[in-house]
């Protein structure tokens, strides 16, 4: 199923409402990369507004290139692309302050230790965090003396991290902060990615968990072959993505007819097998609330009422195929 | 503050680049750090310029002409060193910058890249200003006896080091960092031998010193030579030699860097 684009979230769906007069963090209008015969991203429109905002596509969709288009490393063959106002090649120097970048990997001098690199990139700023309150926040102080090559995966995921907020930005790209984290550590940066948000800091972040975005973003873009296919909240985007399922048992021939009246529209319900009925459809409490009180009404006990809502990775894989990518 | 209770407000948005000065400086700084840290590089830049100088200086291996060794040696000794640092380590560091993702982090930051490359050359002249010291005091050690214009030698190093830097550069910029790694080195293998450091360019086939004495290398140590066996004034031969290798290197490095 290709579905329109559904549409972008209204502001005040975002916890910061009342932001929503000033201009979009990034806007991104026929955005076209090529590299050579590829066409990377393919006139891809997108808006980002304050929050976070989750970034998602198989491998090669264009994700990457598309936050670097915005980061100011690659320039566009086509379309425009602006960040906090901003063109990010031709007012690179007025943006990159206002801008904190996590790399996926590297990054940091082989021979620096963390503390150090940590300590350099914060006297680049103006106004830095306080790099000792930092490294404890991160669990980074353990790394003592070791230097960037000899840390474990995760202490150089936690460092790369660190170094994109210590300028106190006001926009942070995370590309796939988690990726390679232990639960615990997974945990601690998705606690840190939600304080940001509380502290007034924009977050543009690319992943391949899907219980990621759903668990902390407040818009989701999907984006594949090179578009934005889908846009809008994870709960949007699973109401509206697809349908979802209620079940429950009773008695066997109960009056199907009935209970269709008692639903809206455009909601099914049949009975698989006797006594196991399947309602499809917008499932939302006030069609929980109508199937329990038809049940009520005709002495039927709805026995093991189960809700399957779809998630974020069922939409996902519904948009942009099972099939593995090359 | 502890990781349960984080200070609401801690992170709230105060973004700013630091001053244009202390970025620089504060980036110069940690690169020589980074560098006096490096134990290949200190072999490069430290040990092998005063083991050569000590060596060729005590154990008559080749003819130097007349006069004391090290007064031959020790210009040729300065000049390799430029060598060490602004060619072989600049470009081995920044080569390994480039392959792992430091210049594209840095590329994110408040440091416009003609800052980068300001502090990077800042670095390069204090690690030279070091090994000046210690190799001029060694030689001095050795009974060296320097004459000249002090002007002129600081104005070859200094249009030495931008040559060697250009080429270093170019090749960081535009090799693997194991090509880079590689080539580097016998580049400077090469340039020991044939640039007129330790073994005098007349011991060369006539064809061969006119294509030699062209060298970046070979203009370095030959005016520095001139200056401070010879007591010349302005080798201006020389430092035209120079500055074409440093117009040339600079611009095809400036043209042809790639930063990821």
């Amino acid at each position: 199923m290709r579905s329109e684009p559904v549409a972008h979230p209204s502001p005040d769906h975002h916890p910061s409402s009342g932001r929503f007069a000033s201009p979009p963090l990034i806007q991104i209008t026929g955005l076209v990369k090529r590299y050579g015969s590829k066409t990377a991203v393919d006139g891809l429109d997108l808006k980002a507004s304050a929050g976070i905002t989750a970034v998602l596509g198989p491998n090669g969709a264009g994700k990457t290139t598309t936050i670097e288009t915005c980061e100011g490393y690659r320039k566009p063959d086509a379309g425009t692309v602006r960040v906090l106002g901003l063109d990010p090649v031709r007012e690179a120097a007025a943006l990159r302050p206002r801008i904190g970048v996590m790399l996926q990997s590297g990054g940091v001098y082989s021979g620096a230790r963390a503390d150090e690199m940590l300590r350099h990139i914060a006297k680049l700023h103006a106004h830095p965090l306080d790099v000792d309150a930092l490294i404890e926040r991160l669990g980074l102080g353990s790394c003592g003396r070791t230097t960037y090559r000899r840390l474990s995966g995760g202490q150089q995921q936690r460092l790369a991290l660190a170094l994109a907020v210590v300028g106190r930005p006001e926009l942070v790209f995370l590309d796939e902060p988690t990726a390679g984290l232990d639960p615990q550590a997974r945990r601690a940066t998705w606690d840190l990615v939600r304080e940001l948000r509380a502290d007034g800091v924009s977050v543009i972040l690319t992943t391949h968990h899907m219980d990621e975005a759903e668990q902390l973003a407040d818009d989701v873009a999907i984006i594949d072959a090179g578009k934005v296919i889908a846009q809008g909240s994870p709960e949007q985007l699973c109401k509206g993505g697809a349908e979802n399922t209620l079940r429950f048992s009773g008695r066997p021939g109960l009056d199907i007819a009935s209970l269709l009246k008692a639903l809206p529209m455009d909601t099914l319900a049949a009975e698989l097998t006797p006594g196991s009925y399947r309602v499809t459809g917008t499932v939302d409490p006030q069609l929980l609330a109508t199937v329990t009180s038809w049940c009520a009404q005709h002495g039927v006990m709805p026995d093991r009422i189960s809700v399957e809502r779809h998630t974020l990775e069922d939409v996902f894989l519904e948009l942009t195929g099972k099939e593995l990518r090359g | 503050m502890s990781a349960e209770t984080p200070t609401a407000g801690t992170y709230a948005p105060k973004p700013g680049a630091a001053p244009m000065g202390r970025m620089i400086t504060a980036q110069a700084v940690f690169e020589t750090k980074m560098l006096l840290r490096n134990g290949e590089q200190l072999l490069l830049t430290v040990v092998i310029p005063s083991l050569l100088l000590v060596l060729f200086s005590t154990v008559d291996i080749i003819d130097t002409g007349s006069g004391d060794a090290v007064d031959f040696l020790a210009p040729g000794i300065l000049a390799l060193a430029v060598m060490s640092t602004a060619f072989t380590g600049q470009a081995i560091s920044t080569g390994f910058e480039r392959r792992y993702g430091v210049l594209k982090r840095l590329g994110t930051s408040p440091l416009p890249r003609w800052a980068l490359m300001t502090a990077k050359t800042l670095s390069v002249l204090a690690i030279e200003v070091l090994q000046i010291a210690l190799l001029t005091a060694i030689a001095f050690g050795l009974g060296w006896s320097p004459h000249g214009n002090p002007l002129s030698v600081v104005l070859l190093l200094i249009l030495g080091t931008a040559a060697f830097s250009g080429l270093g550069l170019l090749m960081a910029g535009t090799l693997k960092a194991e090509a880079t790694l590689a080539a580097a080195n016998l580049v400077f293998l090469l340039l020991l031998v044939g640039g007129g450091v330790i073994v005098p360019l007349d011991k060369f086939p006539d064809a061969a010193q006119s294509v030699l004495g062209l060298l970046p290398i070979s203009a370095l140590s030959d005016g520095l030579r001139d200056v401070l066996q010879h007591g010349a004034g302005m080798p201006w031969g020389n430092l035209g030699i120079l500055t074409v290798w440093s117009v040339l290197g600079l611009g095809v490095a400036a043209r042809f860097f790639r930063w990821e």
